[in-house]
Order: C-alpha cells, then structure tokens, then sequence
C-alpha cells in the first residue's frame, strides 16, 4: 500500500491528527516516568532487611519515675530493671528469644556513626565509612533470624551495659558482609580491628553477619543501607526496647501476654497502644508512602491509558463516517475489505509514530527534570522502549473497531447520493 | 438566546451518549485527581503562622565547622553553649529556645496505670511569640523562667483527658514524677507543618500535650525526647558534659519587627560567632544563618516529595484529558457542518455560532465537574492510602475546593472548546450547502 493517500488525506485532517499525536506524546511521557516511579518503589520495598520477619515483634517501654541514667549507681539500678524484664519475657511460654535492641530495620530511630581503619579519624574523612550500631546482647542473631556467615556470635560474657548518653570503649563487635567488604575487600575481615566514631580504641570484628539493614529508610540512608554494626551492650535509660521472636504461629499470643507479664514485673511504666507491635506492622508505616504512590501512579497510568484510547476510538469513528462516501467509492472501484482495514491501521501507525518519537523526547526530558528536582535516577531505556510497543498496540487496538466499521462498509454507498 | 442554545446543546450531546459519556469522564477523572492531590499540597505548604511568618526568624550558627558540617550549612539545631548565648544577649523582641520533651502522667481516678505525653520545654515568649490561643489561663512570665518555676500550660485535648472540660488552672499535675501547676489550657492549636520544631518532627504530628519551662526542664535533666546530632570524637560522661559537647538538640527562635531589626539581628549572630572565633571555641570563620518562617519550611524541604509529584503528575493527567475533549469536541462540531451551513446562511453571525458551541462545550464542562466533585469526594476520604495519617487528616472537602472543582472543569472545558467552536463559527455557508 502506497503512504502517499494517506498523507494526503492527513493534510485535510491537521487538527485532528496533531491532537492525537500529542495526546500519544504526552501519555508517554507521562506513563514512562509514572512505571519507572513505581519500578523503584517496588525495589525499595522488597529490599530485604536480613531479618526473618515473620513471628517477630517488638516492644517499646518507658519507665515511670526511673532512676537516673547520668549516675554509676542509676545505671545499675536500670540495668537490674531491664534484666528482669527480659528474664520475665523470657520465661513466657510463647517466646523463644528476646533481645533488648535500641532500634530495627526500617524502624526510622537510629543512632548512626562511622567507623574506620585509623584510630582518631574525622567523620568527613575520607577513610571513614558511615554505620548504624545496633546495642544488643548474646541472643540477637538467634531472635531477629539474622544469619552468621563468619567468625563467632556474642556470648553472655560478651555482653556489656552503659548508661544512654556514656561512652564506653567497644572492644568487640559483629559487622554485616557488605560493611566488612567495605573496610576489608579482601575479605578477612574477621579478626581485624576498626576504629568506631573517631575512637582511639580500637574494636575488634569477631563475627560478619550476611545481611542486615539499618533502621532509617529515608534517602539519607541509602549510601549506607547494609553497614550495620552490632555491639554487645546493653543500653541503660529511662526507656528500652525488645525484640521477641515467637515460637511459630503464636505471635498474637506472646503479644497479649506482654502487657500484663510487664506490668507485673512493675506496673510504674508506660505501655501503650503503639508499645507492642508485630515487625509486619513497622514495615507497612516505613513502606507507606511508597506503596502509595505506587498505586496512585499505577490508577492513573491506567485511566490515562483507557481515556487515550478511547480518544483515538472516538477520532477515527468520526473519521469513517466523514470518509463513508470516500470508503464506498474505494470498495467500488475494487478495493478489498482487508485494504480498508489496513488503511486506517497504518494511518494510526503513522500518527502514533510521531506521538511516540515526541514522546520519548519529551519522556526523558521530564526524567531529567525529575532528577534535577527529586531524588529520580535515570530512566532505563528498556522502561521507554516497552512503553514505545505499549503505545503503538494500544494505537492498533483501539483503531481495530472503528476500522473494521470502515471495511464493512458495502460499495453500492458509492452510488448514493451524499 | 441562551435557553435556547442550552437546548440545541442538550439535543446534540444526548444524539452521542457514548461520545458525551467519554468527554465527561475524561474532565471528571481529570478533574478530580487534580483537585484531591491538590487537596494535600495546600494543606502541606499552606503558612502555619500567616500573620507572624515574616517577623519570626530561626537563627543558626555552625558550631561544628567546614570539616563536619552540613556541605557549608550550620546544623539545623543549636548546642546547648550557643543557645544559652543567645538567649542571655537578649536582642530580640521576643525569644525562646524549645526542645520535645516526652514524660509519663499518673492519671488521677480510678486509671492507676501511667499514659505518656509529649510536649516541649519552652521559654514563656513562646505562647504571645506564636500566638497560642488559650482556654483558660494563660502562659508565664520571664520571673518564672528566671525562678525556674514547676509551672505548666495543658493542650486542650490533654486537658480534657486528664480533668474533663473544666478550668483546671491552679490544680497541680504530676509529670514524669514531679510536680507542677497548671497556668494555662490552650485551645486546639496545632499549627501545620510544626515550622517551630522541624528538628525532631517532619512537621506532621499529632497536637501538644503539655508546655513546661526550659530552665525548669534542664533543671531536672530532663533529655530530649527528639533528635539530636553529635560530630566529632566524644567524650560524653553524663549530663553535664552532655551539655558542654557539640552536640545539637536545641531549636532557638526570635520576633523580631522591622527589617532594621532583622539587619541588627544579623549582625549580632555574626559578632558572635566572630567572638567565639577569638575566643578559640571556633577554629572558623563566622558561618550564620537566619531565616524567616517561610523560608525555613522551604530550606527545610517541608512539603513531601510525593505531594509534589503527584500533584504534577495529576495536572499532565489533566491536561491530556484536555487534549482528548478538544479532539473530541473537534470531531463532534465538524460533524455538523452542514447544519451550520444552513443556520449561518439564515443569518447566523459568526458570533452566534461561537456562542452556541460555546454553551455546549459548557455543559460538558458542568457534567464533567459534577462527575468529578463525586470522584473528589470519594478520593479525598482515600488519601490516606497515599500519605501518613497526619497529613490524609488535613485533606478536606470545603466550599472553597467545591468551588475550585466546579470553577476548574467549565474553565478548562472552554478552553479545551475554543478552539473546535472557531472552527465551527469557520463553517463556509455557500459550501455546505453546495455538497448538500
């Protein structure tokens, strides 16, 4: 079939046909940029924390007229405190580990610092690798499913306590695989020692742990999302935290015995609604956002898509009844209907051809806008070319109708008067 | 006349109902995901403070240093040596220094089990400095900061919690096992974003419980319950040294009134960060900063990056549907040339025609937005998929939105009109009728 009539008869039609190559243009560049948006959500959120996160959860306490943790003698009475708690969880029936924890993954409440080859680095140095310490005792690995692939967990000797705002030397701490082929690529890292917020004491890394994110989720944290380091001490302040893993399956039932377990311990504390949480829900407050807009960008990807379409079913309708007479007068002169169809098919092609070469200008132009305004990174080709194809199919398939109305229509239309 | 063409355009749109029905969904879904992520956007960048925003400043000093620092920028909080500084110097009109303060209550009753609340460790200035609105009572005075005094002002909601709705002014109250006096009960007073508290907050939370002194809340070593931010080796043994480091936690502001005041005020963060330079306390040269409430939520990036976004994103979605009706509405008119040929040569100006299209595209206009007042609805009571509890909360439908809404699809749908109505009032009268 010869393009020449075709661009012909486009000419007639110039309103129309630009209308329709800039919708095709503009919803390009809007579902390129709206898919790739949500492509990266759906990354974010399926990061995996390290943690096996099913039946465990987290309680967070504070205590009423507690002693003061600025005093040597305070912080003994507070530590005393906090190991009765976990001794009581401990003895629950529906627990299998608890660990007292300053912060989770993705629990946004972090304490971050950086650590070092040298002893007495600056923390904009150039040696200098950011971390988020995660105060802990011997039963973490086993209560958060955080998984050992080198060197040694803690052990009860290990552990030590401090009062919140102290600084004690760290003589030993587990780092995770991503932060020990930080600072020793060679992977040795085991027995080797490293240097924590500028310190001149040096801390020696006596186990690496596969994997293990930090608690902020924010685009803060995502140069150092897995350099997670672990120390074996007990934070002493006038609040706590505990991770409980459950035995399988009684995850709300160790949840409801919290409560009226810690209460009886001592009842001068607060527990609240938000205290005792499932790991499932800290998850969904830290993804909510991005869920979000996941699916606020994938709706109107969707209605955007459904009304181009439908705009392209409706101009070219109008179209095939503007040509009946033309289209009758085509067939007459012994035009198939198969021709008829392919007429308009390739009408479409060429109007949503130019739609999309426009769109894709415009598609990247907008992503360079997006990265220079937000955190966006560049768009993979891969994204605009499927949404290319996506274009051009949904051009064919919304043609399809209104085309084969034009091809059903019979050739004695040719002698009827308009 | 126009009775008359509101007819003639009800009779053409009900000849098409599909084409009718496909530009009226259009606007409608156009419409209404702009108006419900518009929604959002104005609830997160409106002023919290319109009267005050320009006479309120924060100011910064860098205590930490070109080494540590925030690329060139001072921390956005103040250690506790600089904010004392200022707040002594006392060159402002007013001032305060603020930090979050979370402590445990023993309801009275029968309830023996404590409840946490949060407020903040203020200076008196901040109730007249921010405008907080009082139920009963009132804040204090500067010789109770002086005194130190175990004073204490009540959010309304706590008030209520705590006593029911009566004037609970001169009762005592036990906060984190001390006691204090009631003073003052504001009103609801949740100014939105929390521009004052930018430091621990996103901006975005839940209304004060309680407001106690500064001086009486370092007194009694009460810690911060927000963020803060050290640098550097520390060397941190307790409270007092706590104090002494580097760290910052304190969020200092001041009024000030005339822009000379402001210049002033400038120059005297800048005296003292060089005074301090002198002094050997900073190995820099003086790096201070102080700006206007406006300009704070803007350094800040207050407004969440997905209201932004998707605000863009519904507006290209808008603009599009747009696209879509002009074709349509193109496609609709040229149809009926030949009935515009025949009208114009009975002496329908050219004027008439437009009008007439005009008044039909209106219509379209009207449905769509209708239609998409529905949508609006619907989705402003479903943002909460889309932000944190505390922003959907500020997304509301009023008179003002509807208006919008409506205002928004009839303006957009003409303009989208304009151009297919010239086309129509172009309609050759000799033309038409010579293929008819």
């Amino acid at each position: 079939m010869k393009l020449h009539p075709i661009l012909a008869a486009l000419r007639k039609h110039k309103a129309g046909t630009v209308l329709i190559a800039l919708q095709i243009a503009l919803t390009l560049a809007i579902v390129c940029n709206a898919v790739f948006i949500i492509g990266q959500r759906i990354d974010r959120v399926n990061r995996i924390t390290g943690l096996d996160e099913s039946n465990l959860f987290l309680v967070s306490q504070q205590w009423v007229g507690a002693p003061n943790a600025d005093s040597a003698d305070g912080v003994e009475k507070l530590d005393t405190m906090q190991r009765e708690d976990l001794a009581a969880l401990r003895q629950l029936p529906d627990v299998a580990s608890v660990a007292p924890i300053n912060s989770l993954p993705l629990l946004n409440s972090s304490w971050t610092g950086s650590v070092s080859h040298k002893p007495g680095a600056q923390l904009s140095g150039k040696d200098n690798t950011r971390t988020a310490y995660y105060f802990t005792d011997e039963q973490m690995l086993s209560t958060l499913g955080v998984r050992l692939v080198a060197g040694r967990a803690f052990n009860a000797g290990d552990v030590q306590h401090q009062g919140f705002r102290d600084q004690r030397d760290r003589p030993i701490a587990i780092i995770t695989r991503q932060l020990a082929d930080k600072l020793f690529p060679k992977g040795d890292a085991v027995g080797k020692v490293m240097y924590t917020d500028g310190s001149n004491a040096p801390t020696t890394i006596i186990g690496v742990v596969a994997r293990l994110q930090i608690p902020s989720t924010s685009s803060q944290g995502n140069d150092f999302a897995w350099y997670s380091t672990l120390i074996p001490t007990r934070l002493d302040a006038n609040f706590a935290r505990y991770a409980v893993r459950t035995k399988p399956g009684r995850l709300d039932a160790a949840m409801r015995a919290v409560a009226p377990t810690l209460y009886k311990v001592n009842p001068m504390r607060v527990l609240d609604d938000d205290s005792v949480k499932p790991f499932s829900d800290i998850r969904a407050r830290a993804y909510r956002a991005d869920v979000g807009m996941a699916i606020l960008m994938g709706v109107i990807c969707l209605i955007l898509l459904c009304v181009t379409a439908a705009g392209i079913v409706g101009l070219t309708s109008f179209w095939v009844g503007q040509r009946h007479r033309q289209i009758g007068v085509r067939r007459a002169l012994g035009a198939r209907k198969v021709d008829i169809l392919h007429y308009f098919q390739i009408e479409n092609l060429l109007i949503v051809g130019v739609g999309v070469a426009i769109g894709v200008l415009l598609a990247l132009g907008l992503n360079l806008w997006l990265m220079s305004h937000y955190e966006m990174t560049r768009i993979p080709l891969p994204y605009v070319l499927t949404g290319v194809l996506a274009m051009l199919a949904i051009g064919q398939a919304a043609v399809f109708v209104p085309a084969r109305r034009a091809s059903n229509v019979p050739p004695v239309v040719a002698t009827r008067a308009a | 006349m126009f009775a008359y063409y509101v007819q003639l355009g009800l009779r053409s749109l009900r000849r098409n109902p599909a084409l009718t029905a496909l530009m009226v969904m259009a606007i409608g879904f156009g419409v209404a995901a702009s108006m419900i992520t518009w929604s959002v956007f104005r609830a997160v960048s409106g002023d919290p403070i319109p009267d005050k925003s320009t006479q309120l400043f924060i100011p910064q000093i860098d205590g930490w240093g070109p080494q540590q620092n925030l690329k060139g920028e001072p921390p956005d909080a103040l250690n506790y040596a600089d904010a004392m500084a200022l707040m002594h110097a006392h060159r402002a009109v007013r001032q305060t220094l603020l930090y979050p303060v979370r402590l445990s209550v023993l309801p009275e009753g029968n309830r023996s089990l404590p409840v946490a609340a949060r407020g903040y460790a203020v200076y008196g200035d901040f109730f007249p400095m921010f405008e907080v609105p009082f139920l009963y009572g009132g804040g204090w005075n500067a010789a109770d900061d002086e005194s130190r005094g175990a004073v204490v002002v009540l959010g309304a909601e706590f008030n209520r919690k705590l006593f029911g709705d009566v004037d609970s002014v001169g009762r005592e109250i036990t906060l984190g096992g001390h006691l204090y006096r009631i003073v003052g009960v504001t009103r609801q007073w949740n100014p939105t974003p929390r521009f004052f508290d930018l430091f621990s907050s996103s901006g975005f939370a839940d209304a004060m419980d309680f407001y106690l002194p500064f001086t009486r809340a370092l007194d009694l070593q009460i810690a911060s319950a927000g963020s803060n931010s050290c640098r550097g080796k520390l060397d941190l043994t307790g409270w007092d040294s706590w104090l002494q480091g580097n760290c910052v936690w304190v969020t200092p502001w001041v009024e000030l009134g005339s822009s000379a005041d402001v210049a002033r005020y400038r120059r005297f963060l800048e005296d003292y960060a060089a005074d301090q330079q002198r002094a050997g306390r900073f190995g820099w040269a003086p790096n201070v900063r102080l700006r206007n409430v406006a300009q704070w939520l803007d350094y800040q990036r207050v407004v969440p990056q997905e209201s932004r976004i998707s605000l863009m994103v519904s507006l290209g979605f808008f603009v599009i549907c747009l696209i879509n009706t002009t074709g349509l509405l193109l496609a609709k008119f040229m149809r009926r040339a030949g009935e515009i040929g025949v009208r114009r040569s009975l002496g329908a100006s050219r004027r008439e025609i437009y009008a007439q299209y005009l008044i039909e595209a209106a219509m379209v206009g009207l449905a769509g937005g209708v239609l998409g007042l529905v949508f609006t609805v619907l989705g402003v009571s479903g943002v909460g998929v889309l932000f944190r509890p505390q922003i959907a909360r500020l997304a509301h439908v009023d008179m003002s939105l509807v208006g919008l809404t409506m205002a928004v699809a009839i303006l957009a749908t003409l303009a989208a009109a304009f151009y297919p109505a010239w086309r129509a009032a172009q309609v050759q009268p000799a033309w038409q009728l010579k293929s008819n």
